[in-house]
């Protein structure tokens, strides 16, 4: 057993769901008690997601414990497939469900002998991984089946397009900035006149994975979801793929170096010609990107040697820190990652860009080193907001996990150039500005006059007794000043001058408040 | 009233394919209620991600609040559990130091049945910490009854009721039955200001709204002796035989037959105090068990009506349907057919026919009174059925849990969480207000875009 407060990454069923749910016409049937769908309400609630979440349970209760499942996750799935017909039929064992060891597989077999859907059971161990680790192999077992469907139907198209092309793989639903993400990957590949030929999972349909060989090369933006997938790929097919996250003007560069090369392994054949991005590259990263310029004005002279701790999954973390160090000059006492089973890659990234390393899924661990720290910023996740809050440290956030108002409504995408300019502000929003800075270093804080009174006229003809004192002070802080107002105002108008415990309440019902 | 032409309520019962919260869920406002609790939830991954994800917060990751996570070690039994649940309660009391350690049961400590019921006694001894174990899993239980679970086994922990009064007044009454009038015996009998036998209330509501349903029994000269739960574990009421219980919420009815059962208390079986016309009918039960005459409380519930006549006039003759998930629809409901309103469909996860009777009754008394026909009550709820029925019938109001919240309005249909009226002030007469308040607040909010031409936004 394990004490945890906090969870940085969810269940593996989460990540299955997540994975079902992005793509078009598929649907998740967990094997689950009543209150596990609640990734239902994070979809519906976090991502204000307007269509019903294609994730039902199929209750595990008392009964089921005593008899077993029997027909009933059979007659679920079916029921699904009459009702909605899905293409794809994904039953979702959970941690509950897995305990119960019965045969799923058996169950799904016979289940889709009577469905049109295709259905495929989950392959995750509920012990063994986490949301992100399942969802990567979901993703990959179901690219597996249709790419082996296709084959053995024979329409597995394996004709590279005329023109360069490449599949986005691993954006999809309640990843933050996904689809900012997606938008702004999609804009830059069309700048290098690449074509988007597919993406997978979000908004793809699953009876089109046949055609996902027909791309050049795969792109990867995120390491948590879809290196398996595109290293099935890559031994399947043949195709390449580039797992350089474009955050950052480097990265981004460095990005699109990696795509050169796999461009030029064909265009001579398929072109006639080699292509060379380094001018568009030079181009974006002086004047349509602002971040290079950023970091030589006299604005980010500020940031030099500031300490700044960096915390988050290992694709923004290692981004976000090397962008810090290596962009702006800023000093990165510690990045960390949450992400444990990608730990190795974390540290060689991070080479020289920071002094220490904090590979934990421990909250406290991470509160702790920020205490000790005491950075001038924080850039992590919520859960480090939180922490920012309570030591009082300003915190830039970045995903995940993130909250409702990381899925935000206005652009705003951390990969390519637009990335780099967004992730230049939420750099330097956090930081105090620099000339404010130095006043409050010389003058020594804003309000330097003590308090006298709270309230800025006192009352002497009103007295609150004892008991009604004490039921003032459980009213929450910040409206306790408004309901002692009212109350006061509403026992002036009745001539009470003894404010006994009934007069709040009474207040309370004549004034709408 | 006119009884005679009141069908009785019918009651259906669908797959149970609905969308409600885990009842662990409890421990969200449990933890803040009991002051010096500390709540443990012994599951997976899965139960800890649902509270800190689902319900959103950050307070999830305060201290009195934690998940025993169990590994892959405990499930095949290679850790000893005892051994295992020792250490990590060392850890809470050597860091909170509360006063309570309530374990909540998952669905996993259920499948691979360990004993907590039978651990928490030893450990209890070992560490000198009380540990009350509640098993609030989602194979049993929906949502609130979750609490449910836990003040049941927090009904074990209160102190034997002995006091002079209780005891001795039975006694003395029979040495008294020559004397006078029954008046001298009550008077005899009262400790402080009441001349009643001690009545203890259930259900956890925040202190403030606590305090209303006190001062409300106060005007009636009703002395409220304790709650259950208390604001602290070392403040529970005194409980045994004489004391007289009334829940507030529908929600209670473990603890009820706990209460009634075990601790051999005096059920009163009242509507619930939601709404004016809930609390009135509570209150009025109240005093009649304890032979008391309710002095004023027409005139309190009129003048409440009064001052909700605005929102009354937004309500009147439109249609709310209930999915269900949390066990308080059939006061709500029953609240808002007073209101004027007519209901389609009350979903409800679990009917306790027993427990709700006064409840149930008053419902019936109210749709006769307001001329309108019972809705259908539906437990275990069906909710993709659910759906169609509401795009049939496209009620003017849907109260939905927050997973079929979104969806609706995307479609035009006015939609209130429901989660809302668990997390609110909802009991006594001062907070009908906030009650409509919640209720109104769609129909407020889409009245001012009506204009815009953007209703339905489904793709």
């Amino acid at each position: 057993m394990k004490l945890a407060y906090w969870m940085y990454a969810g269940p593996a069923h989460i990540g299955t769901s997540r994975v079902a749910s992005s793509s078009k016409n598929v649907h998740a049937v967990m094997h689950a008690p009543l209150g596990d769908d609640y990734f239902n309400v994070t979809r519906s609630m976090l991502e204000r997601e307007r269509d019903f979440t294609p994730v039902t349970a199929s209750m595990v209760d008392r009964h089921v414990l005593a008899r077993g499942s029997q027909e009933r996750v059979i007659n679920n799935i079916t029921r699904k497939d009459k009702e909605q017909r899905p293409d794809l039929i994904v039953p979702t064992p959970t941690r509950t469900s897995s305990i119960l060891q019965e045969d799923l597989q058996n169950l799904v077999d016979r289940a889709s002998l009577s469905s049109n859907s295709d259905v495929i059971l989950a392959d995750v161990n509920h012990y063994r991984v986490n949301e992100l680790e399942a969802a990567d192999r979901t993703l990959e077992q179901i690219v597996r089946y249709y790419s082996n469907k296709a084959r053995g139907q024979g329409t597995l198209n394996q004709c590279l397009t005329d023109k360069p092309s490449a599949n986005i793989i691993g954006t999809f639903t309640s990843g933050s900035h996904n689809q900012h993400d997606c938008r702004e990957l999609k804009r830059l590949l069309r700048d290098l006149g690449i074509g988007i030929n597919r993406v997978i999972p979000e908004g793809g349909s699953v009876g089109d994975l046949r055609n996902l060989p027909k791309a050049w090369f795969n792109i990867v933006p995120y390491r948590e979801v879809g290196l398996m997938t595109a290293t099935y790929s890559e031994k399947e097919f043949g195709m390449p793929y580039v797992s350089v996250t474009p955050m950052g003007v480097v990265d981004t560069a460095e990005f699109i170096g990696q795509i050169q090369k796999h461009i030029n392994t064909w265009a001579p054949t398929l072109l006639g010609r080699k292509v060379n991005y380094g001018s568009y590259i030079d181009n974006q990263t002086k004047f349509v990107s602002q971040a290079a310029w950023f970091s030589r004005s006299i604005d980010c002279q500020n940031l030099t040697g500031k300490k700044a701790v960096v915390s988050g999954d290992a694709t923004h973390a290692a981004s976000i820190t090397k962008i810090l160090a290596r962009e702006m000059g800023i000093h990165v006492s510690r990045a960390g990652t949450y992400c444990k089973h990608d730990a190795e890659w974390f540290n060689e990234q991070l080479q020289g860009f920071r002094d220490e390393i904090l590979i934990t899924e421990d909250h406290t661990k991470v509160g702790d080193m920020i205490a000790r720290t005491e950075p001038s910023a924080i850039f992590g996740t919520q859960m480090e907001r939180h922490i920012g809050k309570r030591l009082a440290i300003p915190c830039g956030v970045i995903p995940a996990p993130v909250h409702i108002q990381n899925f935000t409504l206005g652009y705003r995408p951390f990969p390519g150039y637009e990335g780099t300019n967004q992730i230049a502000d939420l750099v330097y929003n956090p930081f105090t500005l620099g000339m404010e800075d130095h006043l409050l270093d010389l003058l020594g804080g804003h309000d330097t006059k003590e308090v006298i009174t709270e309230s800025l006229s006192t009352d002497e003809d009103l007295t609150w007794n004892l008991e009604s004192k004490l039921e003032l002070n459980k009213i929450p802080g910040f409206v306790r000043g408004k309901i002692k107002r009212n109350t006061e105002k509403f026992a002036r108008r009745k001539g009470i001058t003894n404010i006994t415990i009934d007069v709040p309440y009474a207040a309370k019902e004549a004034l709408n408040a | 009233m006119p009884i005679e032409t009141v069908e009785t309520p019918t009651f259906e019962c669908e797959t149970g394919n609905y969308h409600t919260f885990c009842p662990i869920s409890c421990v969200a406002w449990l933890y803040q209620k009991i002051e010096d609790s500390f709540f443990l939830v012994i599951g997976t991954k899965t139960c800890g991600y649902f509270p800190q994800n689902a319900l959103g917060v950050m307070i999830f990751a305060e201290p009195r609040y934690a998940m025993a996570e169990l590994e892959e070690g405990d499930i095949s039994a290679k850790l000893n559990d005892h051994e295992e649940l020792r250490r990590l309660c060392l850890q809470v009391r050597k860091d909170r130091n509360p006063s309570v350690i309530v374990w909540i049961g998952t669905c996993t400590t259920e499948i691979i049945k360990m004993d907590l019921e039978g651990i928490a006694p030893k450990l209890e001894t070992e560490i000198g910490i009380p540990i009350v174990v509640a098993r609030a899993n989602g194979l049993d239980y929906a949502f609130t009854q979750g609490e449910d679970t836990v003040l049941a086994a927090v009904t074990h922990r209160c102190p034997e009721h002995r006091i002079s009064s209780g005891k001795q007044c039975k006694t003395e009454r029979k040495l008294l039955t020559d004397s006078p009038t029954r008046q001298t015996v009550s008077n005899y009998c009262k400790s402080g200001s009441n001349n009643h036998p001690p009545l203890v209330l259930s259900g956890s509501l925040p202190s403030t709204a606590a305090s209303q349903p006190n001062l409300e029994l106060k005007r009636q000269s009703i002395r409220v002796s304790g709650w259950l739960p208390a604001q602290r574990y070392t403040e529970l009421p005194s409980l045994g035989e004489g004391v007289y219980v009334c829940g507030v919420n529908p929600f209670l009815s473990r603890t009820a037959t706990t209460l009634m059962r075990r601790r051999r208390c005096e059920l009163i079986g009242a509507p619930f105090p939601i709404g004016p016309d809930g609390t009135r009918a509570w209150i009025e039960k109240i005093c009649s068990v304890l032979g008391v005459k309710p002095e004023g409380l027409e005139e309190r519930e009129n003048q409440v009506w009064n001052n909700l006549r605005d929102y009354l006039d937004l309500l009147r003759e439109k249609s709310v349907s209930f999915m269900g998930d949390n066990l308080l629809e059939v006061s709500l409901s029953r609240f808002l057919i007073r209101c004027g309103m007519i209901v389609y469909e009350v979903g409800i996860p679990y009917m306790d026919e027993r427990y709700q009777a006064g409840e149930l009754a008053l419902l019936r008394d109210t749709c006769s009174r307001m001329c309108v026909p019972m809705p259908r009550i539906v437990e275990k709820p069906d909710n993709y059925n659910q759906i169609q029925r509401m795009r049939e019938l496209e009620p003017d109001l849907a109260i939905a849990g927050m997973a079929h919240a979104n969806p609706p309005e995307a479609r035009g249909i006015n939609t209130k969480w429901s989660v809302e009226f668990t997390f609110a002030q909802i009991h006594g007469f001062t907070n009908a207000k906030d009650l409509l308040e919640l209720v109104t607040r769609p129909l407020r909010r889409n009245d001012s875009l009506r204009n815009l031409g953007w209703t339905n936004l489904s793709v």
